[in-house]
């Protein structure tokens, strides 16, 4: 260590829990352990009030009014967009879309971008892609006649980067690729990706869904043309998300929903559509929802991105290792590099019935296919359990885990 | 509640140790379930004396309620006629879906076991597909049908 840097101070996580009312309530007469923020977080008090003050003091429709409220409504609206642009270190907010989420992110580009696809292009994607990074590109590939092509992955649940590089050819248009697995916890090496993609002359979307309330997010330093997330992973509401994309290719793209706010003029014989982000946001957009999400993006730099990256990557090595002490217990996913999500099996034990018992025991995971079946074939199980940590996970919510798992033997033992 | 209302010892027995499990071939008619969200699957082999079910067998993967479920079923129908199954599976049904304060319906026997399901709507699909699959493949005797919980 250098004499400059100084070491983190303690993360204090006990501190970080009282802001989320949710964690104080019981589940069946149990403390509740939510270890489920991967398919959504809680909120944290500030976002809570941050939307109620919003509805209760600023509530207009936004670019319309000339009233005065109407412009509060506007101005916390677009305040929030330059949140988010700051967030990612966006050049412009003219490449700030608001959206309803990562899914609809990512399907605005399948549509709109995907207008372009000819037949014998080819679009990739990875093994380990959550469904909403599949289905929209198979979708766009039937329209169009491109093809979808898919890198595999390893056991361990890595990306092969050799068959990337020879997957990727002049006939490759767009590699849209997950940064971080949301069934496996992976964290894809996306730098090498786009490096190889941009110098191959193909544009890449990266979906951030796992990433963004996990590790800091540069999009020029990145170097990605779509960054795709959502509001309720990074302790924001639900239906509300961002698509980020580099104005040069977002200058090119067409409207894909047509309505209010996305026109300049309207008559019968020819419309104009609105400048940029606005000319992607046809309708009243969700303000209450953008007013949430600038005041998560603000609660999570508060208590600083790469302090709860280095709390998250601890718990992941302490319940790794206490998982893994559990008989009969097999880590799904076992890349070098992983963020906090922990998918198993336990022998002998249906994920579905452990779902059940643990829910009996407070700790709420998720059990199922994660919405990534293709990966559930990979590795030949109809389903896992998955824990997932947040900002305000501790030590105490791994333990009820093991403990529950403990309960599940007994029950099947 | 306690776990051990939903995970009963027949329950743990039947899961662990499926009666009537395999294939029957030839079969009069079969039937393949399929829970996607869960991705439970279930085949069904039955052979027919009229409308009597004579011999059942089920194949499949799945959870312990669903299995369990499956395996309670095969030992229930045979020997029923279709009349009768109809019966029985209106009252399983009945029994999945009622709230938790109702009785337990009668006439279940040993499928009572089942009764503690009620208390989680997210597992009725799991203890109910081999009801339907059962049904598809009572509809389409002579061949062979794919039913889907979703």
């Amino acid at each position: 260590m250098s004499l400059t840097e100084q070491p983190l101070p303690v993360y204090d996580v006990e501190r970080v829990r009282r802001d989320f009312p949710i964690l104080a309530t019981t589940v069946r007469g149990k403390r509740l352990a939510f270890l489920d923020t991967a398919a959504s977080s809680q909120r944290p008090a500030p976002v809570i009030e941050a939307i109620v003050h919003y509805e209760r003091h600023l509530h207009a429709n936004v670019h319309r009014g000339v009233y005065e409220l109407s412009q509060k409504a506007t101005d916390a609206f677009e305040a929030a967009r330059e949140r988010v642009r700051g967030f990612l270190n966006a050049r412009s907010t003219r490449e700030v879309i608001f959206t309803r989420g990562t899914t609809e992110s990512i399907n605005l580009v399948a549509q709109s971008w995907g207008r372009s696809l000819r037949p014998g292009d080819e679009i990739l994607i990875s093994w380990m892609e959550h469904h909403a990074n599949i289905v929209p590109w198979q979708m766009a590939c039937e329209r169009s006649g491109a093809v979808l092509r898919v890198i595999p992955i390893d056991r361990r649940g890595e990306l092969d980067l050799a068959a990337f590089h020879r997957l990727l050819s002049p006939k490759t248009r767009l590699v849209a690729i997950t940064q971080i697995s949301n069934s496996l916890g992976t964290v894809v090496p996306i730098d090498e990706i786009i490096t190889a993609a941009r110098r191959n002359g193909s544009l890449v979307l990266v979906d951030g869904a796992q990433a963004v309330a996990h590790q800091r997010v540069d999009v020029q330093a990145l170097d990605c043309d779509f960054y795709a997330f959502s509001s309720h992973k990074l302790y924001g509401p639900t239906g509300m998300g961002v698509l980020w994309a580099r104005e040069s290719v977002l200058a090119g793209m067409p409207p894909w929903q047509g309505g209010g706010d996305m026109i300049r003029t309207v008559s019968f014989e020819k419309t104009t559509y609105n400048e940029l982000p606005y000319r992607f946001e046809a309708g009243t957009p969700n303000i209450s929802g953008a007013v949430g999400l600038a005041a998560a993006i603000d609660y999570l730099e508060s208590l600083g991105i790469d302090r709860v990256h280095a709390h998250e990557q601890a718990l992941l090595r302490y319940a790794t290792d206490a998982l893994r002490a559990i008989p009969g217990l097999q880590i799904i996913g076992e890349a070098a590099n992983k963020a906090g999500v922990i998918s198993f099996t336990l022998e002998q034990v249906h994920p579905h019935d452990l779902g059940t018992i643990l829910d009996t025991e407070g700790v709420a995971v998720r059990a199922g296919h994660h919405c990534a079946m293709p990966v559930m074939d990979f590795f030949g199980v109809p389903a896992t359990a998955r824990a997932s940590f947040g900002c305000y996970t501790n030590r105490e919510d791994v333990d009820q885990l093991i403990g529950a798992l403990h309960r599940a033997l007994e029950v099947f033992g | 509640m306690d776990l051990k209302d939903l995970y009963r010892d027949v329950i743990l027995d039947h899961n662990k140790n499926p009666r009537n499990f395999g294939k029957l071939e030839p079969c009069d008619t079969s039937a393949d379930g399929h829970n996607p969200l869960c991705g439970d699957r279930l085949t069904l082999t039955l052979r027919l004396e009229g409308d009597t079910v004579s011999d059942v067998r089920f194949e499949g993967k799945g959870c312990a309620i669903s299995t369990a479920s499956a395996s309670l079923m095969t030992e229930a129908i045979k020997g029923l006629d279709e009349r009768a199954i109809t019966a029985l599976s209106d009252v399983v049904h009945r029994t999945l879906t009622s709230s938790t304060e109702a009785a337990v319906p009668e006439g279940l026997g040993k499928l009572a076991a089942l009764s503690g399901v009620r208390e989680y709507p997210a597992r009725v699909k799991c203890a109910s597909l081999c009801w339907h699959t059962l049904a598809a493949a009572l509809a389409h005797r002579g061949g062979s049908a794919a039913v889907s919980t979703e």
